[in-house]
């Protein structure tokens, strides 16, 4: 896949569904079976997780999918500077629908991954619902933890438009 | 492309759906300012101004905070502007990386046919 990026491009939406719950969706042009292995398998992981220059790599990534399961990944430059995620599965159904905490912080979201295909496409829905209104704030909102990587944004998007493969 | 929750455009159209809540909406633009002050620059009751103040509350364009006996408003939108941007950064950062997802799906479908899956 050379020059432009794949011309139809499913739209991304976000949507605040309360004062504690965001929402993404997503369609993909593929079975769930095949978006479901992406989302659950530490390489294929990896290699979109934190697009290519978002400026923080992803130095390791462990997971033990299924209920009761948990996972980590390490974000940094190297080792001795980096920040980890972690949290564990609450609901593995395979190809369909993943839940798992977010135990970095003690306001940590509960994140529902829902697959649902239909003709051979997949529509991905996030539901991230924090414990209150101001865990969201604190988490995400305008006081929240991430501006930084978002001003690396731009530059990433420029970047994956023209990249290619 | 932002999306908000219908409930809560309905609020913020109904809120702004009336002269008044609109006037101490410009009002507070210049200054911070109480109930009472509202009430009186209005020529309104107490209690008619404190609906006014609670529905534009409600759809988060101003804020209140109560000290000692006086209830100052002031304005919410700098809220929502910082919230809607943040939600864009949000959006975009999920995008990035389902475009990313989009690659990765279109190989392993391509590596799917290949082993006659």
């Amino acid at each position: 896949m050379e020059g432009k990026p794949v011309p139809m491009k499913n739209p991304t939406t976000v949507e605040r569904t309360s004062e504690r719950e965001l929402v993404v969706t997503r369609t993909f042009n593929a079975p769930a079976r095949i978006v479901f292995k992406a989302w659950t398998t530490p390489e294929l992981f990896m290699r979109w997780w934190v697009p290519k220059s978002m400026g923080v790599p992803l130095l390791s990534c462990s997971m033990d999918v299924r209920a009761g399961g948990t996972y980590r990944l390490e974000f940094g430059q190297d080792a001795s500077n980096s920040m980890a995620f972690f949290g564990k599965y609450l609901d593995v159904t395979p190809n369909a629908r993943l839940v798992w905490t977010n135990e970095e912080s003690e306001d940590g979201a509960v994140t529902t991954v829902t697959f649902e295909e239909k003709d051979g496409k997949t529509l991905l829905t996030l539901h991230e619902l924090y414990p209150s209104k101001e865990a969201f704030d604190a988490n995400s909102g305008a006081e929240g933890g991430m501006p930084e990587q978002f001003e690396q944004l731009d530059e990433l998007l420029v970047t994956l438009g023209a990249g290619g493969a | 492309m932002v999306q908000y929750s219908t409930a809560r455009l309905d609020a913020s159209f109904a809120a702004l759906s009336d002269a008044t809540r609109r006037g101490v909406l410009e009002q507070l633009g210049r200054a911070d300012a109480s109930i009472t002050d509202l009430a009186e620059t209005f020529h309104m009751t107490l209690t008619g101004m404190k609906k006014h103040v609670g529905v534009l509350e409600q759809a988060g364009f101003v804020t209140t905070e109560k000290v000692g006996r006086v209830r100052t408003c002031r304005l919410g939108l700098r809220r929502l502007e910082e919230e809607a941007a943040w939600i864009e950064a949000y959006r975009q950062l999920w995008d990035a990386r389902f475009d990313a997802l989009d690659n990765l799906v279109e190989e392993l479908k391509r590596k799917e046919k290949d082993d006659g899956g």
